[in-house]
């Protein structure tokens, strides 16, 4: 049903439609609107059977998605920032079991200084841990995503992690279609599970592998995540079949066959840089953009594929690497491995700070006349920057960084007009 | 669900077999025989098993397991943290579980278990009963949160901690359930006050208690009558519960093999390890002690409080040992002269007046918890 809606609750009356059996629930923004619609969908009745427990802490969230799905429930929880960071252990367990959690990460900076505010950094700490990672564009796709999520997971024995940024589509309302019950039910089967605890067959999970067999365990993980990169697409042109409209997939091209100079760019931030595409064009520049929807696994040959004209890609992503640089634009580079192409590293947005449509037309500026470095960071401010270097080559008790540099802007309030 | 046999010390007639206090099956009618003394005992920790000779956690598991068995019929499940019983019972391809079983890590068992029991609830199994087990380690210190969390929920999980005093799989350093001057790689027996400080420690039996939950007891491998009983009990109920096992490590402790069952019966008659059983948070039952022994008697026994006794002996170090067992005789009532309806509060050693005369109304014998919800 289309309506102006908030994306948080788009996504829990999606992720309701996909009948989940035991959902978990911990506190934490951005995300805790999903969990509290959730939460009263179960109370009132209308999803059931459903069991929503109220948790101590993210890793008791993920704790209990993972006994849950060894019992052969379809589990499913929402986090975001700090609280992935609490539940990481457990994140590598869920996928090292091949258990099929499903999770909405509102992805949100990570702390110190803390911030509540959207980035990719949360998403990217956890690159490596064996989870399929999503990212929705815009509140539609985050909704759509999850109920691929639940069949990708639930066909491979993989978890399936969903993002969607902070704020940006969490708290923003837009119109959504939310998926009907219907279409759901005819699209996503009962969890039908590989591995179940269950005393008519007993059956022990979660056993010790020691170096005769731990790298082919991981291979498998390995393995497993080559497979979605074939169901993915295919999930996604089957989610077209019953829906009627694109979701998904693991990447996408916008006015970039014939483009030069290539954005490649995860999340919300697409929607910004395909107007400032379209401003662009206007004036003949010849410049596209490639969304990366499927992060994990890495869609390499996609991705290769549909940069392989460019001249120059600018990657510009809301995660930073201290020390490396761009992490989604390492994993760029690797896929134009020989290709000749120059690959940039652009770092914008950290904790929620704007990409503005005129920083993104200076930034294009800049790369199509041989100006922008490989690694750059957006909308730095150099100045405030200095100031605390300043300082802290001048004594040894400069005191605490961030609010150094806090104290330097000013009161943010004070510049409001 | 099965009817909870008597106790055997309900029984009129107490047998004993001399040197250990246990009564004889043989002289016990077939139904108040142990679970595993029956050829039909499930074997829930099957032999083979790659624990060390004489582990208290190896038979404490399977006493707990078979009898959480019997009690559900075969239909139950088992997690498990990462631990001595996990490692030892699980090196793929074999396993020693007859039970359908869960590892995932060192501290989420109790979520990990209140997960498992959501799904089958919501599967409409509720005949399956969920079984969460873990050391000290894995339950005072690091699964302490995921413990409490399922303690307040008060999901259906029956939780036992088998309590080696130490993290003895890593090579016996302090846990936050090690006791006062005991010697471990992490609290060596050097300096002024060699061993683990003295302190409160984390008694997590009264912890648990504090949490108000349905069925708490406390039990050790010395009676395993008493520990299949309590386990009986607990499955019979609904909701939170926890029993606390203290099972002696050979290595961790420095003790010969032989005397594990030995040092479990010297823990508890000496008042260092009271034996009770609690339900919503009030004391119901305490295991009086029949044979007092000193403290003395029982540390000889371990090398990890070698450093008391040795060339340069600390009799003041013992004397603190001697009085905290003293002190759990009060508070608790383990002494068989205590009047049981005048015990005194657990976290107070002079009882205040009003409690004790509360305590005197009551019908039931039991410990007044201070703190919220507990004593005046």
């Amino acid at each position: 049903m289309l309506r102006q809606i908030e994306g948080s609750r788009a996504v829990a009356e999606t992720v309701g439609a996909c009948r989940p059996e035991v959902v978990c629930a911990y506190p934490i923004s951005p995300q805790t609107h999903i969990i509290e619609a959730i939460g009263a969908m179960v109370k009132a009745g209308d999803l059931t059977p459903c069991e929503f427990i109220n948790v101590e802490s993210e890793f008791a969230a993920m704790s209990v998605c993972i006994g849950a799905s060894a019992a052969g429930a379809r589990a499913y929880t929402a986090t975001a920032s700090q609280g992935l960071l609490f539940m990481v252990e457990a994140v590598y367990n869920a996928s090292g079991l091949g258990l099929p959690i499903v999770m909405t990460v509102a992805n949100r900076a990570i702390g110190a200084p803390i911030n509540i505010w959207n980035d990719h950094s949360d998403a990217m700490a956890v690159r490596d841990a064996g989870w399929i990672q999503l990212f929705a564009e815009t509140n539609q796709e985050a909704a759509d995503l999850h109920v691929q999520a639940f069949r990708l997971a639930e066909e491979l024995s993989v978890p399936v992690m969903v993002n969607m940024d902070g704020f940006v589509l969490t708290h923003a309302f837009e119109a959504v279609d939310t998926p009907s019950q219907e279409q759901v039910d005819a699209f996503l089967p009962a969890y039908e599970p590989r591995q179940v605890l269950d005393p008519d067959e007993p059956v022990s999970i979660g056993a010790m592998v020691g170096p005769e067999a731990f790298e082919e365990v991981r291979y498998l993980a390995h393995f497993k995540q080559l497979q979605a990169l074939d169901r993915i697409p295919e999930i996604a042109s089957e989610f077209s079949d019953t829906f009627g409209r694109r979701s998904g997939g693991l990447v996408s091209s916008y006015r970039s066959e014939d483009a030069h100079t290539v954005v490649v760019a995860m999340g919300s931030m697409l929607g910004t840089i395909k107007d400032a595409v379209d401003e662009l064009r206007g004036r003949g520049e010849r410049v596209g953009v490639v969304g990366v929807g499927t992060f994990r696994p890495f869609p390499q040959a996609a991705v290769r594929g549909a940069l392989a004209h460019a001249h120059r890609v600018v990657v510009v992503e809301k995660a930073l690497a201290p020390g490396a640089g761009g992490i989604l634009a390492m994993d760029v580079e690797a896929a134009l491995a020989g290709l000749g192409i120059r690959t940039h590293a652009v770092v914008a947005g950290l904790g929620g700070r704007s990409i503005t449509q005129a920083s993104f037309r200076s930034l294009i500026g800049r790369a199509d006349s041989n100006m922008l470095d490989a690694l750059t960071f957006l909308d730095l401010d150099t100045g405030l920057v200095e100031r605390e270097l300043a300082r802290m080559a001048a004594r040894r008790r400069s005191g605490p960084s961030a609010e150094n540099l806090l104290r330097d802007v000013g009161s943010v309030s004070a510049r409001v007009m | 669900m099965m009817q909870t046999p008597q106790r055997p010390h309900d029984e009129p007639v107490k047998f004993y077999q001399t040197g250990s206090f246990a009564a004889g099956n043989r002289l016990l009618p077939a139904e108040l025989r142990t679970v595993q003394s029956d050829a039909q005992r499930n074997n829930s920790l099957n032999s083979g098993h790659r624990a060390c000779q004489g582990c208290g956690e190896a038979l404490g598991a399977r006493y707990a397991l078979d009898a959480a068995m019997r009690a559900t019929e075969g239909r139950m499940v088992a997690v498990n943290a990462t631990g001595c019983l996990e490692v030892f019972s699980t090196p793929y391809p074999e396993s020693s579980w007859r039970v359908p079983w869960l590892h995932s890590l060192f501290g989420n068992a109790p979520a990990v278990a209140t997960g498992v029991a959501a799904a089958l609830k919501v599967k409409g199994r509720s005949d399956v009963r969920v079984v969460a087990q873990a050391g000290d380690g894995g339950t005072v210190d690091i699964g302490f949160g995921c413990l409490s969390g399922m303690f307040e929920r008060n999901d259906d999980v029956l939780f036992v901690c088998y309590d080696n005093e130490g993290y003895m799989n890593t090579g016996v350093q302090r846990s936050g359930a090690t006791p006062a001057a005991a010697r471990t790689a992490t609290t060596e027996a050097v300096g002024d006050e060699p061993g683990n400080r003295f302190g409160q420690g984390k008694n997590l039996p009264l912890l648990a208690v504090a949490h108000e939950i349905p069925y708490v007891a406390t039990a050790t491998v010395a009676d395993l009558h008493d520990l299949e009983r309590k386990v009986q009990r607990a499955m019979a109920v609904h909701g939170a519960r926890y029993i606390h096992v203290l099972v002696p490590c050979p290595l961790g402790w420095g003790a010969a093999s032989r005397d594990t069952i030995r040092i479990a019966r010297l823990a508890q008659e000496s008042g260092l390890f009271p034996v009770f059983e609690a339900e919503h948070g009030r004391i119901t039952a305490v295991s009086k002690i029949r044979h007092r022994v000193s403290v003395d008697e029982y540390l000889r026994l371990q090398s990890r409080f070698g450093h008391l006794f040795g060339a340069s002996p600390r009799p003041d170090i013992v004397q603190r040992i001697q009085a905290d067992a003293d002190r759990n005789i009060r508070r608790f009532g383990l002494d068989d002269a205590d009047d049981p309806a005048l015990v005194e509060p657990v976290s107070d050693d002079a009882a205040s007046e009003d409690a004790v005369s509360e305590d005197a109304v009551s019908e039931e014998p039991h410990v007044v918890l201070a703190g919220p919800g507990g004593g005046s």
